[in-house]
């Protein structure tokens, strides 16, 4: 074919007008050069400051069209390194650093590090310490998936439902406050007892706050339950088996959601669970929409749990600390007037609490997962080693996974659907 | 005062090193109450059991070789009677001055629901380990936290980089006892490194290749320096 060039040079072109415009359309068609367009993947860089990762995460994903082949996360913006501060803090000092990891649910994780000091070193703690910390768990846990299903529902596109979560958070907040006087970083236990007694009407603040819960619950499950962009972007999306699941090491609700029925307070029990009468949900299908069933489901739960533990918390009396002076600070008063208390309170404040060499792995079933506090002692005031199993940083290892075949908008779905904090991936 | 009796024994008992204080619960004890898996691993595996101990009341910890870690692991998790099908932690523990680095491994059987600890003992000269990846997925993260933070290379690891540090950082490996708290470089030559990160700071090698196009991204300070220098270089 002949090829026509065309001369858009003004005045000497007898097909153009003076404006420039042509005054005859071609009468053959112009070949033009097709440019060389090679089909290659993109490569998308998606956080660390992006609103829907919750925190600094950063995923680099690699994109045929709007599908991902291939999601590489990058953790560690938060790293400060806390496993390695904790070897020179003694016992007790190390309690603030664990707030500061999951800031979501502080006093479990408080919780979980004295409950497995007590374990290594054999204390067992008064019954109703055990009660003041299961009530203190079931109330995070609410505190943690009251987060979650907020932030789950905006990134849904939903903003109502994060309006109503955040008053309710509100009240564990005050709750908190009211004990600790702090609402976030609690630092809340000791080892071998509670930082202090609870304030007179505590007990009285936790039954209304659970008698008020499932009014917001039902209003949320209103809103989103059978709705249609939920459902839309949830049924099916990111979904895992059960196999699988437990294969990458899910743990918590995602592992539940999978129909997993593994649950710590249940197969591994601590505190008298095997005591308490509730019900651990398990979802079919492993997707968005199973692991928030399951987490609803686990909220009224664990209201059921709260109910049960301060029935019992009114029946018993009796101190909160253990009774043993190696251990626990005596009273200020003793301090002033009796010179042994004033010794062993100087001791416990100068070295701190001496563990005997020994190692314990406590797991707790945190609002995210399996919570391990391991702790290792060379019979020194301070560990030799203080791990933590940090749930999310094991259930974001399987977000590639997750992520398989799916669109860049079911990145934003399935990562809220996980449920992770940064604090505690990177720690 | 109730607890006046208590705490003055416990002064007329005089000071006692931690090792003694009687209590339920600590160190090892003498004969260990048994744990089926212990016993049919004695029985599979014989002298590889190096050693079974008995901590905080009833945690079982299992010293194996660390040649044999992936055999013995993989029987523990298919053989029926075990079925531990959840790898719970891999992590790593250093008790300093020249001793071996412990590798422990945490595994829970939700079948029989019984936990198991095993520790492989790794000399300071030989820091390898095989990877259990291919037995649980779940040891993708936790082994490279292991390698980050310790420095123990785990082998046949599909992907063994750096998790939580930087990619390209120098000073070692931060949880080992050698470590300095506050790190080695001081804090003026920490914030330098800093400034004067490139593009394999961000982003991993293969991710750079996979993006192609390199002039399409930023200059990196480097380059940037070496056409300013290359710049001045032209006016003389």
């Amino acid at each position: 074919m002949a090829q026509k060039t065309v001369e858009f040079t003004l005045g000497r072109n007898p097909e153009m007008g003076v404006d420039g415009r042509p005054t005859t359309s071609p009468l053959a068609p112009i070949d033009i050069q097709e440019p060389d367009f090679e089909s290659h993947n993109m490569l998308v860089n998606f956080g660390p400051q992006h609103p829907a990762t919750h925190g600094v995460l950063r995923l680099v994903c690699e994109l045929d069209g709007e599908t991902v082949v291939r999601c590489i996360p990058h953790i560690g913006y938060l790293h400060s390194s806390f496993e390695k501060l904790g070897e020179y803090r003694t016992w007790n000092q190390i309690v603030p650093l664990t707030d500061r990891m999951d800031y979501l649910a502080p006093l479990i994780y408080n919780c979980a590090h004295v409950m497995s000091v007590e374990a290594m070193m054999g204390i067992e703690v008064t019954e109703r310490c055990k009660l003041t910390r299961l009530i203190m768990m079931e109330l995070d846990r609410i505190f943690g998936h009251l987060l979650w299903l907020g932030t789950f529902a905006m990134d849904a596109g939903a903003f109502t439902p994060f309006l109503y979560t955040f008053i309710e958070r509100e009240r564990i907040y005050r709750l908190h406050e009211a004990y600790t006087g702090a609402r976030i970083t609690t630092s809340a236990t000791r080892v071998g007892g509670m930082m202090s007694d609870m304030p007179a009407d505590w007990p009285k603040g936790i039954r209304e706050f659970c008698n008020g819960l499932p009014k917001t619950l039902d209003e949320c499950e209103v809103l989103l339950n059978d709705n249609g962009v939920l459902l839309g972007r949830t049924l099916g999306v990111g979904a895992i088996s059960g196999e699988d699941a437990l294969n990458y090491g899910f743990t918590g609700a995602n592992l539940r959601a999978s129909g997993v029925a593994y649950d710590v307070r249940k197969d591994q029990p601590y505190y008298d669970y095997e005591t308490y009468d509730f019900e651990v949900p398990i979802g079919e299908h492993g997707d968005c929409y199973d692991r928030y069933l399951c987490r609803m489901e686990e909220m009224r739960q664990s209201l059921r749990i709260l109910h049960q533990a301060l029935d019992r918390l009114e029946k018993v009396t009796g101190p909160m600390d253990v009774q043993d002076p190696r251990i626990s600070l005596p009273s200020k008063t003793d301090c002033m007037n009796d010179m042994e208390s004033m010794i062993h309170h100087f001791k416990l404040i100068t070295e701190g609490i001496h563990a005997p060499p020994g190692e314990s792995y406590f797991p707790v079933e945190a609002s995210k997962g399996e919570l391990g506090m391991y702790v290792v002692s060379d019979g020194g005031t301070k560990p030799v080693r203080w791990r933590v199993r940090p749930p999310s940083f094991v259930n974001l290892s399987v977000l590639p996974k997750l992520l398989e075949g799916h669109l860049v908008a079911d990145l934003i779905m399935i990562n809220a659907s996980i449920d992770i904090v940064l604090g505690e991936i990177d720690r | 005062m109730a607890d006046e009796k208590s705490s003055f024994d416990a002064v007329a008992a005089g000071p006692v090193p931690s090792q003694d204080v009687e209590s339920p619960a600590t160190g090892a004890v003498a004969t260990p109450p048994s744990h089926p898996s212990v016993d049919a691993l004695r029985a599979r595996f014989g002298v590889a059991i190096l050693h079974h101990e008995v901590v905080a009341g009833n945690q079982h910890v299992v010293f194996i070789p660390p040649g044999q870690n992936v055999e013995i692991l993989r029987w523990l998790r298919d053989d029926p009677a075990q079925r531990y099908d959840l790898l719970r932690d891999v992590t790593a523990i250093d008790y300093g001055v020249g001793r071996p680095l412990h590798v422990v491994y945490q595994i829970f059987s939700l079948t029989h629901k019984r936990a198991l600890r095993v520790k492989c003992e790794l000399p300071l000269d030989a820091l390898e380990i095989g990877s259990v990846y291919h037995l649980w997925k779940a040891a993708n993260w936790l082994e490279r936290e292991v390698y980050d933070l310790f420095g123990i290379t785990f082998l046949d690891h599909p992907d063994l980089r750096r998790i939580l540090m930087p990619e390209d950082y120098q000073e070692g490996h931060p949880l080992r006892k050698d470590f300095p708290l506050r790190g080695r470089f001081s804090r003026a030559e920490q914030t330098r490194q800093a400034l004067s990160q490139d593009l394999g700071h961000y982003y991993i090698m293969e991710e750079i290749e996979l993006g192609g196009e390199s002039q399409a991204l930023p200059p990196t300070v480097s380059e940037m320096e070496a056409e300013a220098a290359e710049k001045a270089a032209g006016v003389d």
